[in-house]
């Protein structure tokens, strides 16, 4: 665990925290109308650039938490302000950083802007706390405060139903919380009854003994939360009703960066603090994946409203997170972790690309728009760049992430591997059938005359569709970074439930054989392969 | 009492540590001072004045017990006038808490008592002697001190209920009041009685100690003087089921005496019950834990499903701390040390927290109380930003927000009553205050709500889709899965639909600004202020709970 003189990670909590304070407090009267927004995307830009500082003095190759920090917070009730972040969390920083200032560049509201900007502000700080956060109740804190702000977006600024969607989503949420609480608490108290020492911090609580019954009761109750979140499959019906209604900003950031929260709280609470519990369930978590992924598909097929479909396809992208994460194998969870950062970049760049055609024609309905590509074929070019990322074509970033998916499950679990490519099959459906129903073929008298992206529009989604593109051709970097973290998870894994690995892999072979796997993988992807994945993880057995 | 017993022949005076009573004495003075003033001076006092009385009377009876602190932190916890009355950490955080909420109080009570007209200093005198009675209660180491106590606070708020003469509804909720309450007094008493019978003593250290040294073999009076006693404190602190008067009586009551209610009785209740049954009867926790497990699940569960539907902020708000009461017998459930720091640290936040929402809802309602319904909040946030910003930090807080006081009280009880292994209790609390937070959030939703603009939806030119609508809310009916269909789910719930989706009411058209007077936005900031600022940084909070817990006897 290394440390940092000067408090990156704080910054990037208290600047949009002090950001959103200063936006919500600056009087109307004495400025221009766009000056509260320019002020908070201007905040946002900020701590971008902070998350960018992090993703530049972040040490490549090194596998513990870096930039860490402790600070007393509570000490009566053993809580403390810890924070650090490694590769799993330094992409999520980045990508968090990343999109609030274009969510709040691309789908502007129309009235009481100030507000709005103010609570995007505090999710943002909300955010980047719950991605840094190393304390568990203080993970929780930021986790549950991402809850205010989306429930005031939603029923503030959302469509005609928003007061349902807003509750829905609040007490959905918010009850998978509440079992995480109790879960924390029980933690905790298991390790002060073994140690003496009551702590939340996630380091000493990694080692906590557990026995079978005690770890998957406490895997529940944390996963109720994450679950929900993410979500997961039987966990997901908020979701519709809830992206159908809330305004598109704060759909870009639920589905970028919040829904990223749950599949993130698993791989980073559940992993380290339950692996004996993970191992066990992981086959219902695989096949919870499975089913999300199949039957998201196969609903966003049935969809009339381009938003809604956007939602259920990305139930269908998450459980791609998921299959990697309990594949339990260095591959599928860097998978994973990747999955997660390309799912938040190419859906916010969907969702911003639909809030801009309704802009254009008032309709989430697929049926009211046909042939948009001959009045607006930079935006068709720009939604099929995304759309393809989606269904992970070679060359974008989707496919990488989902490649490495699918190959760690097809190692560990090969079944549910041959039934997660189903839907990438359908992915490719919907998407596709999507494309040709909304861009393509005779347009009718509105159709004819919707507008084409503007070149300030095009400014603000071209960073997403360059990233699509560099990570899909060059992921070396990103991979470079992430895979010692999780190599190091994956063998504390290992480690605690003292699974055998399958005959003939033991010692050096193994190494060997997860380093000839991903420069297969990269050599598909038109890139050499990084030495680093074989040389940490020598170096952590 | 206990020590004439003990010298049968002479009256001996118990020594008595002045100091230890102080902030008590102080209380009673300012009540009394202003009875005096007010009778005997020719002309009615202005309400400015005697509110001017009852904040420096809080004020210097705070700065006593701040005193104490100090004694009690060099000399250690300890007893005084023959052991009555007890002077330790916990006695005098509660001779600190309630003369704030007092003064708090005071301070809304000008603004309201200035707007309903009513002259003379009889709402203050009433208000300190209550207090008075509150204090005596969280310092009281004797039942009869408890009881002495209890009956000082009651009878004064049976007549500050009843305080708005001219509307129907505080007389009935007076009266209702009056009658439950002095049965429980009575019940409460007969638990003493049958509680000296079995253990021999009235003083709680006696009787700790009689009950620590012998094992009682058979225990059927015992057990009824606990039960008796319980009933008497669960009507004081509205558990369920003891909590059928106080909807009735918060609603009809001035909403001052509402808050007042909520936060001083509430706090004198739980001091008294907290030192009576955690530490005196710490040796009989197998027979009363069972009781207190289930008046908090039940008082968790009802008061967080019943509030739901209730279409009276005040109504609302008495079903809440119903609820509230439930995590705070959390903590006595837990009964350790950490259980009744845990219940004190929830106490000190919500009772701010409380004071501050009714002091909202106080100059919400208008003249006569009566604008009470939810509607009245809608749209409060375009009409006064700031005081719906204040009452909704104030719902969140309640509602346990992250950053909040309201968090950490939660947390605080929660892991007290995990670490003695309540785990289905504390998940029934979780789930409780999930529900609850629906309500809170209900209120915090029609104060936000834009009246009659769809969001940044259609854009005022487009008339809106209903097929749109109903493919966009039932996504599920395309695929042949079952979703809860909203209609259903609405008529389960009334009011939500209607509130968050229907369109304004007349009467919000009509409402103007309410005007707050000063007095009243100097409790509204400090108590969104301190909810807030505890809740970024606790520390102090929390260690002085915990200190004050340390050193208890």
């Amino acid at each position: 665990m290394t440390t940092s003189s000067f408090p990156y990670l704080l910054l990037l909590v208290v600047i949009p925290a002090l950001g959103s304070l200063l936006v919500a407090i600056w009087p109307r009267k004495s400025v221009a109308d766009w000056f509260h927004e320019a002020l908070g995307v201007g905040v946002s830009v900020l701590t971008l650039v902070m998350a960018v500082a992090v993703l530049v003095v972040f040490k490549s190759g090194v596998a513990g938490y870096q930039l860490a920090s402790e600070h007393a917070w509570a000490s009566g009730l053993g809580i403390q302000w810890s924070v650090g972040i490694d590769g799993i969390s330094l992409f999520l920083v980045v990508m968090t950083g990343l999109l609030f200032p274009v969510a709040l560049l691309g789908a502007r509201v129309k009235r009481d802007r100030r507000a709005f900007v103010a609570w995007v502000l505090l999710m943002e700080a909300a955010c980047m706390g719950s991605f840094v956060s190393l304390d568990l109740v203080f993970f929780f804190l930021f986790f549950e405060l991402t809850l205010v702000p989306t429930y005031f977006l939603i029923s503030g600024w959302g469509y005609a139903r928003r007061g349902y969607a807003a509750i829905k989503f609040f007490i959905y949420t918010f009850t998978g919380s509440a079992f995480m609480l109790v879960g924390i608490v029980a933690l905790a108290f298991i390790h002060r009854s073994q140690t003496g020492v009551l702590t939340f911090d996630l380091v000493p609580l990694m080692h906590t003994h557990l026995s079978g019954t005690q770890g998957v009761l406490l895997f529940c109750a944390f996963t109720a939360a994450f679950a929900v979140k993410a979500p997961i499959f039987p966990f997901h019906t908020w979701l519709p009703n809830t992206h159908s209604e809330s305004p598109v900003a704060c759909a870009v950031l639920m589905i970028g960066v919040m829904a990223k929260m749950g599949t993130y709280g698993v791989i980073r609470f559940d992993l380290n603090l339950f692996p004996q519990a993970c191992r066990t369930v992981a086959p219902v978590l695989l096949t919870l994946a499975v089913i999300g992924i199949t039957y998201g598909a196969l609903v966003a097929c049935a969809q009339r409203n381009i938003k809604v479909l956007l939602a259920y396809s990305s139930l269908a992208q998450m459980g791609f997170v998921v299959l990697g994460t309990f594949a339990i194998d260095p591959q599928g969870v860097t998978g994973g972790v990747l999955q997660m950062v390309n799912h938040g970049i190419t859906s916010a760049a969907l969702f911003i690309l639909v809030g801009w055609i309704y802009r254009r024609r008032h309709t989430w309905q697929i049926a009211s728009l046909r042939g948009l590509q001959a009045s607006a074929p930079v935006m068709a070019g720009a939604f099929m760049l995304a759309m393809l990322a989606s269904i992970g074509v070679p060359g974008l970033n989707g496919f990488v992430s989902e490649f490495l998916v699918l190959l760690g499950t097809f190692e560990a679990h090969r079944w549910w591997g041959v039934v997660a490519v189903a839907g990438v099959v359908i992915a490719a459906v919907y998407f596709l059938w999507t494309y040709q129903r909304v861009f393509q073929g005779a347009p009718g008298p509105d159709d004819a005359t919707t507008s084409d992206l503007t070149w300030r529009e095009g400014l603000i989604v071209a960073p997403l569709l360059v990233l699509i593109v560099v990570m899909g051709v060059f992921p070396k970097p990103v991979l470079d970074r992430i895979t010692p973290s999780v190599d190091r998870l994956v063998v504390h894994v290992d480690h605690v439930t003292h699974t055998d690995l399958p005959s003939g892999l033991h010692g050096s072979a193994l190494p060997a054989l997860h380093s000839s796997a991903l420069s297969a993988q990269c050599s598909s992807t038109a890139v050499s392969c990084h030495p680093a994945t074989s040389a940490t993880r020598g170096v952590a057995r | 009492m206990t020590h004439l017993a003990a010298t049968a022949s002479t009256i001996h005076l118990p020594h008595v540590n002045y100091v230890s009573i102080l902030p008590i004495l102080i209380m009673m003075g300012g009540a009394l001072l202003l009875l005096l003033l007010s009778s005997l001076l020719r002309r009615i006092i202005s309400t400015g004045v005697c509110t001017a009385i009852t904040v420096m009377t809080s004020a210097a009876a705070a700065v006593a017990a701040i005193v104490q602190w100090d004694q009690v932190l060099a000399n250690g916890a300890q007893t005084t006038i023959a052991g009555a009355v007890a002077y330790d950490g916990f006695s005098v955080l509660i001779q600190l808490l309630v003369p704030l909420a007092l003064g708090l109080t005071a301070l809304v009570a000008d603004g309201y008592l200035k707007r309903e007209g009513v002259v003379g200093g009889e709402f203050q005198v009433l208000a300190m002697a209550s207090a008075s009675g509150a204090m005596v209660m969280g310092a009281a180491n004797d039942l009869i001190v408890v009881f002495l106590g209890l009956e000082i606070l009651s009878i004064a708020l049976y007549v500050l209920a009843a305080f708005n003469h001219r509307r129907a509804e505080s007389g009935e909720a007076a009266l209702k009041y009056f009658v439950l309450g002095s049965v429980s007094s009575a019940i409460f008493l007969y638990g003493i009685a049958l509680m000296y019978g079995a253990t021999g003593s009235t003083n709680l250290a006696k009787m700790a100690e009689f009950l620590a040294r012998r094992a009682v073999l058979s225990n059927g009076l015992l057990l009824a003087a606990m039960a008796l006693l319980l009933v008497g404190f669960a009507f004081k602190v509205s558990a369920v089921p003891f909590h059928m008067w106080s909807p009735d009586v918060y609603q009809g009551s001035p909403s001052p005496v509402s808050g007042f209610m909520a936060s001083v009785a509430k706090a004198g209740a739980f001091a008294a019950l907290l030192r009576v049954f955690v530490s005196s009867l710490a040796t009989q926790r197998l027979g009363w834990q069972p009781v207190i497990w289930v008046l908090a699940a039940l008082s968790l569960l009802v008061g967080a499903i019943v509030a739901l539907n209730q279409q009276d902020v005040k109504r609302m708000l008495a079903y809440s701390s119903i609820n509230h009461a439930g995590f705070i017998l959390l903590g006595v459930d837990a009964a350790d040390a950490r259980g009744i720091s845990s219940a004190l640290y929830y106490l000190v936040t919500y009772t701010i927290m409380v004071i501050g929402t009714f002091a909202v809802v106080t100059v919400i309602a208008g003249r006569q109380d009566r604008a009470t319904g939810l509607l009245e909040f809608r749209g409060l946030a375009r009409r006064q930003p700031v005081l719906a910003l204040a009452l909704a930090i104030l719902l969140l807080g309640q509602a346990g927000a992250p950053f909040t006081t309201g968090f950490l009280a939660k947390f605080n009880v929660i892991e007290a009553v995990v670490l003695t292994h309540g785990y289905t209790l504390a998940v029934i609390a979780m789930v409780s205050a999930a529900v609850a937070a629906f309500f809170y959030l209900r209120v915090a939703l029609t104060m936000f709500s834009p009246v009659g603009e769809f969001g940044d939806g259609p854009d005022d030119d487009v008339p809106l889709d209903p097929a749109a609508l109903v493919g966009a809310a039932t996504p599920g009916a395309a695929s042949g899965v079952t979703t809860v269909p909203p209609r259903a789910w609405s008529a389960a719930m009334p009011g939500i639909d209607e509130l968050a989706d229907a369109p304004p009411s007349e009467v919000v058209e009509a409402r103007g600004k309410v005007p707050v007077p000063p007095a009243t936005w100097v409790v509204i900031g400090f108590c969104a202020l301190f909810t807030v600022v505890f809740g970024i940084y606790p520390a102090p909070l929390v260690d002085f709970a915990q200190h004050a817990t340390l050193l208890f006897i």
